[in-house]
């Protein structure tokens, strides 16, 4: 009997994906099929991406961030832009990472918080893929609790002068631009940093197990010189970060489902094809359990992240239910990764399949944009009224 | 300005299966995935440079049923600026004359065009002579299977690839192009792109508003009629050759057998 239906199928979700929305998730899908998914295994071993050229490509289709409107942004609805980052991330966690990056963190940043000027300098450039940007709030001491952070900006005339260490910085050492987070004498505030300022370096972290195939940096900053007009000027305290954070773990929610759903499919290709003891893996029963326990939680996943999608696009999207949509479908998807490791026995470890690509990236998006830990503790403290955090 | 009128077909994709009709042979459009031809993608990628090198309109124009308004979409969502799409039950089970005069006619409701675009050959009907009958019938020069176009004022120059060589055409507007897959690398639609399309106007028109006689479309119109047609029978298993030390021998007997050596 051949295959009637996909684990998505099941779940009806293509009838809740509006028309437009449809087109450009296919559109993504047919650009990472080409010119993607050749490479990953390559980009991954050698632990390099050609960071600039997909800026580019990615800038073409109108992706970086798709969903804001006005200076060079393409303006869709919340909705596509998770659909997009399903499609990217069905490729690889880093190249989601990428997008994700540029568009939630970097330019949200100068897009909410910014200056007219700061918005009209660099918003166009990194919304065709010109200019790449990054986001530096963690430091090498200070993860979970960023509001701790040592990196200090210190009023010198009119200028700023910025000293301090960022630590796994996303696009860091490609990036045009760094929106850099620090505490002054007026709370925590955001800069534009130019990254040929004197006094800023990028050195990339290597002998990474995880997210190879994406850019990971530290951010030195000593004696950093800026302008006045440096500073983000609506922002001011951890919220202004934060908000960034809300949006890029938006696109984790659908990003995650993407992982495990090219996890699903091949394992479920890979075990019909497979016989052991004289016929199809896929024809045990222990198998089929397998198979449909994580189509399951996929379709689940998926149900919340277009729910989620909704209320965001109807401009009522709480930053808890974000947390809810992150601590699910992000532990989710890397148990699915991992079970379908288990189904290509041998294979499963190699970077011919993509499972175990997909379940040590998703060990990096497990922790970033907020732990799980972090998310439990955000809904059990929305949940109890009492904050469990320190 | 450069009106240039893209010929889109959809056809089903070729990943899907693909099955005819029982009752008349003609092929079942339901049963498969339908999208936008992959050649008409690189023939609205070619009239999308043009314009974008000079001035120019591009117009795509589809004939077939209503959900070709997919594939007519993709094309404006490339960019092309507005479409033309003829769909009527007459058209069913239409042969090539009869496509090639349906399209004659609603080129008749463009208003000027000045170069016309096609495919070389449909994915699906392979008959790969629609853009040579319908310059025949607007009576204007046909440059067929182009791997590269380029245009001077209203000088086309067109290299033509067949199995015979390559040769340098030249002719002046207005002409019918037909393009191979050599001739590029089509764009992906962008998300604006994507979010503009449907507010592009497509003209939707019937046989009634071309002034084509209805009596030479359709399956009864047909030059041809197809009495009988049968899958192709599975594949035989093929003959085994034993190596005992004169494989090789037998290898080449069996190839002489066959009059292949
Ligand atoms: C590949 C990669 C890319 C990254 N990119 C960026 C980037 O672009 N920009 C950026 O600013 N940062 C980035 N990060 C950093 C990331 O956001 C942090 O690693 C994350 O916030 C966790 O901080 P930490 O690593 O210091 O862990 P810690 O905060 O030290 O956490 C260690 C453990 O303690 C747990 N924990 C923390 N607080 C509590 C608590 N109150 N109660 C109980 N348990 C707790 C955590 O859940 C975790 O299990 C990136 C990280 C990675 C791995
Ligand atoms: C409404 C309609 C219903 C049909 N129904 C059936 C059917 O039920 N069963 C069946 O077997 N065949 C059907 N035909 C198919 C028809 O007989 C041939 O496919 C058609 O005449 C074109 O031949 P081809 O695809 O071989 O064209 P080719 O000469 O191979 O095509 C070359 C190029 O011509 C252009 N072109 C071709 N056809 C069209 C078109 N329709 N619109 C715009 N541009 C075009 C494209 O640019 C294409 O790349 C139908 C055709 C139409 C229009």
């Amino acid at each position: 009997m051949p295959r009637t239906q996909t684990p998505l199928g099941l779940f009806g979700t293509e009838d809740l994906i509006g028309e437009d929305d449809r087109a450009i998730r296919d559109t993504v899908r047919a650009f990472t099929a080409d010119r993607i998914r050749p490479h990953l295994a390559d980009w991954f071993d050698e632990a390099s991406i050609p960071a600039r050229e997909l800026a580019r490509e990615l800038g073409d289709l109108g992706v970086l961030g798709m969903h804001l409107q006005g200076y060079g942004c393409a303006g869709t609805t919340a909705t596509a832009y998770g659909l997009a980052c399903m499609e990217l991330e069905a490729a690889d966690s880093g190249l989601r990472s990428l997008v994700s990056v540029q568009g939630s963190l970097a330019m949200f940043a100068i897009w909410r918080w910014g200056s007219e000027e700061q918005k009209q300098e660099w918003l166009p450039r990194m919304a065709a893929g010109e200019a790449i940007g990054c986001f530096g709030l963690t430091e090498p001491d200070f993860g979970s609790n960023p509001g701790d952070m040592r990196t200090y900006a210190r009023r010198d005339g009119e200028d700023w002068v910025l000293n301090g260490t960022k630590m796994w910085i996303t696009n860091g050492s490609v990036a045009d631009v760094a929106v850099v987070w620090a505490q002054t004498d007026d709370k925590i505030r955001g800069f534009v940093v130019p990254t040929d300022t004197p006094g800023f370096s990028a050195p990339e972290i290597t002998k990474k197990l995880s997210l190879r195939a994406s850019v990971t940096s530290e951010l030195v900053l000593d004696d950093v010189r800026l302008p006045a007009s440096a500073m983000l000027p609506e922002a001011r305290g951890l919220s202004g970060p934060l908000s960034c954070l809300n949006e890029a773990r938006y696109g984790i929610v659908f990003g995650a489902l993407g992982a495990a759903r090219d996890c699903l499919e091949t394992a479920i290709a890979y075990t019909q094809e497979r016989d052991i003891f004289g016929k199809p893996l896929a024809s045990y029963q222990a198998t089929q359990l397998k198979l449909a326990d994580m189509s399951l939680e996929l379709g689940k996943g998926m149900l919340l992240a277009l729910h989620l999608g909704s209320l965001k696009d109807a401009g009522t999207l709480t930053s808890e239910q974000v947390s809810t949509g992150k601590l699910n479908n992000v532990r989710e998807a890397i148990a699915i990764a991992r079970e379908c490791r288990t189904l290509l026995g041998a294979n499963g470890i190699s970077l011919e399949y993509p499972v175990l690509r997909h379940a040590n990236n998703l060990e990096s998006v497990l922790t970033y944009e907020g732990t799980s830990e972090v998310h439990q503790l955000v809904i059990g403290q929305t949940l109890t009224g009492q904050s469990a955090f320190r | 300005m450069t009106n240039i009128v893209v010929l889109v077909k959809q056809v089903p994709d070729t990943y899907s299966e693909r099955k005819l009709n029982e009752s008349d042979h003609t092929l079942d459009r339901e049963s498969a995935d339908a999208v936008i031809d992959e050649i008409n993608e690189r023939a609205v990628e070619e009239a999308l440079k043009i314009k974008e090198a000079g001035e120019g309109e591009v117009t795509v124009l589809c004939v077939g049923p209503d959900r070709a308004t997919d594939a007519i979409r993709k094309a404006l969502s490339m960019g092309a600026d507005k479409a033309v799409h003829v769909s009527d039950e007459a058209l069913q089970g239409s042969d090539m004359v009869a496509t090639a005069k349906v399209i004659a006619g609603a080129l008749g409701k463009v208003d000027g065009y000045d170069l016309v675009i096609a495919g070389n050959e449909a994915s699906d009907g392979r008959g790969g002579a629609i853009p040579a009958m319908l310059a025949e019938i607007l009576g204007v020069p046909q440059l067929t299977h182009a791997r590269e176009l380029s245009l001077e004022g209203t000088t086309l120059k067109v290299d033509r690839e067949t199995e015979d060589g390559v040769t340098h055409l030249e002719a002046n507007l207005p002409a019918v192009v037909s393009v191979t897959e050599k001739i590029n690398e089509p764009r992906y639609p962008s998300f604006k792109g994507i979010m503009a399309a449907k507010k592009k106007p497509v003209e939707t028109l019937t046989v009634a508003d071309l002034g084509v006689d209805a009596g030479e479309l359709g399956l009864s119109g047909a030059a041809a009629t197809v009495l009988e047609a049968a899958p192709k029978p599975p594949r035989a298993a093929g003959e085994r050759v034993e190596d005992d030390g004169d494989g090789g021998t037998k290898v080449v007997e069996y190839l002489a057998g066959q009059k292949l050596i």
